[in-house]
């Protein structure tokens, strides 16, 4: 790859061929979302289904639907909820290998400016999942 | 109403929402919210959560389309995203410590806009000035295919485009909706990049935007799996089938009707953070 090239569109089919690979990966990502998200959801719905609703009413989730850890663990107890919200989580993620498979083309490219710029997107956005700003 | 009931009809509205917004290019984070606290009752701030996760899942999903065409400018995207991922955060910090009448005001607002613009201002290639000092040293140029060759062009006013996308993220993360027509404006009007590069652009980067907030909004508990679920399921679907439809359809007739729905949506997202009722 011609140094600092990738990242401009139209500079050849290599940096072409990195961004179909990235775009790939991102659908894959969305499909394995997509796939716990309806697991976990006819499970919620067959043990929750004839539930009343209570959406009206702001009392935030409970802690173990709130950290990385502890949805983790929620999902693989099989609890329905804990599924889907392990879907959206790896949805959530999807940007975030975006962000970093760039990181890792400008770093191949030798574009050190790209590169900085690029750690820092991916910086903020891990402080915010991680919950570090919450 | 039964949590099964609610989930069929949210899933439903939002399959519908999704594949308006992307055959209109309106977007369908826009439509869930006030559907979502109008229609449904849902609290505002589960509502945010759950539409910015759809647009997440819109913009990873069509993602490969756009990559395909070869019209989007990653370099343009990356510098612009520090300014929406700080605006995301801000944003989603801000929608923390306002009330839920205020926000719905602000929506009603941005919805309006939305519903306003419309698409590219000027024709963008044909600038011969010199190209700026900011431009040449983050090395942003591109070209986009046209008829086979590729047309060149240069990026203009990187600072106003980089403040008016700290704007978008603020809205995104405040709002729970991608602000496409903010992101397209900030490239479009203010970067004189060409529409088609604008709007592809805009598409990488508002998965990432709404990733920035999400983080915050989940570790809040504003993301509730029992709602997020069927707005989820329904928005992606939609909006992948809307893309596909919108080459065979004529779409101006629709645009009128959606932006009607929109405007009324709009209007009581307004009224009923006014005067109470959200």
């Amino acid at each position: 790859m011609e140094q600092g090239s990738w990242g401009q569109p139209g500079t050849g089919n290599k940096g072409r061929n990195l961004d179909l690979l990235i775009s790939h990966l991102l659908r894959a990502g969305v499909m394995v979302a997509t796939l716990l998200t309806v697991a976990g959801a006819c499970l919620y719905l067959l043990h929750h289904g004839g539930q009343p609703v209570t959406y009206d009413i702001f009392r935030g989730e409970p802690p173990d639907l709130k950290g990385l850890s502890a949805v983790w663990h929620d999902a693989l107890s099989l609890s329905g909820r804990g599924l889907i919200q392990l879907g959206l989580l790896v949805l959530i993620a999807t940007p975030v290998v975006r962000v970093l498979a760039s990181a890792m083309a400008f770093m191949a490219a030798g574009d050190r400016l790209y590169l900085l710029i690029t750690m820092a997107v991916l910086v903020l956005l891990l402080a915010s999942l991680f919950g570090w700003l919450g | 109403m039964s949590i099964a009931l609610f989930t069929v009809l949210v899933w439903l509205c939002s399959l519908l929402a999704g594949g308006l917004g992307a055959l209109t290019g309106l977007g369908g984070g826009v439509v869930m919210v006030p559907l979502l606290t109008l229609a449904f009752g849902v609290n505002i701030h589960y509502a945010i959560g759950a539409s910015l996760i759809s647009v997440i899942g819109t913009s990873s999903a069509t993602a490969i389309a756009y990559v395909r065409e070869g019209f989007s400018n990653i370099r343009v995207g990356m510098v612009l995203e520090i300014a929406t991922t700080l605006g995301a955060i801000c944003g989603a910090w801000i929608g923390g410590w306002i009330d839920p009448g205020t926000i719905a005001v602000i929506f009603g607002f941005v919805l309006l806009f939305s519903i306003a613009f419309r698409g590219p201002a000027e024709n963008n290639v044909s600038d011969r000035r010199p190209v700026d000092r900011i431009t040449r040293a983050l090395k942003l140029d591109g070209s986009f295919p046209v008829a086979g060759t590729r047309q060149p062009y240069v990026v203009r006013n990187v600072p106003g485009g980089f403040v008016l996308m700290y704007v978008a993220g603020i809205l995104s993360g405040l709002l729970g909706i991608g602000s496409g027509a903010v992101k397209v404006l900030a490239m479009d009007r203010a970067m004189k990049l060409p529409f088609k590069v604008s709007t592809t652009t805009s598409n990488f980067m508002i998965g990432v935007t709404a990733a920035a907030s999400a983080g915050i909004y989940l570790s809040r508990g504003y993301i509730d799996p029992g709602l997020a679920m069927p707005v989820v399921l329904g928005v992606l679907p939609g909006a992948l089938i809307g893309a596909r439809l919108l080459p065979k359809l004529g779409t101006p007739l629709l645009r009128r009707l959606f932006a009607l729905v929109l405007l009324a949506l709009a209007i009581q997202m307004i009224a009923k953070g006014l005067w109470g009722g959200i």
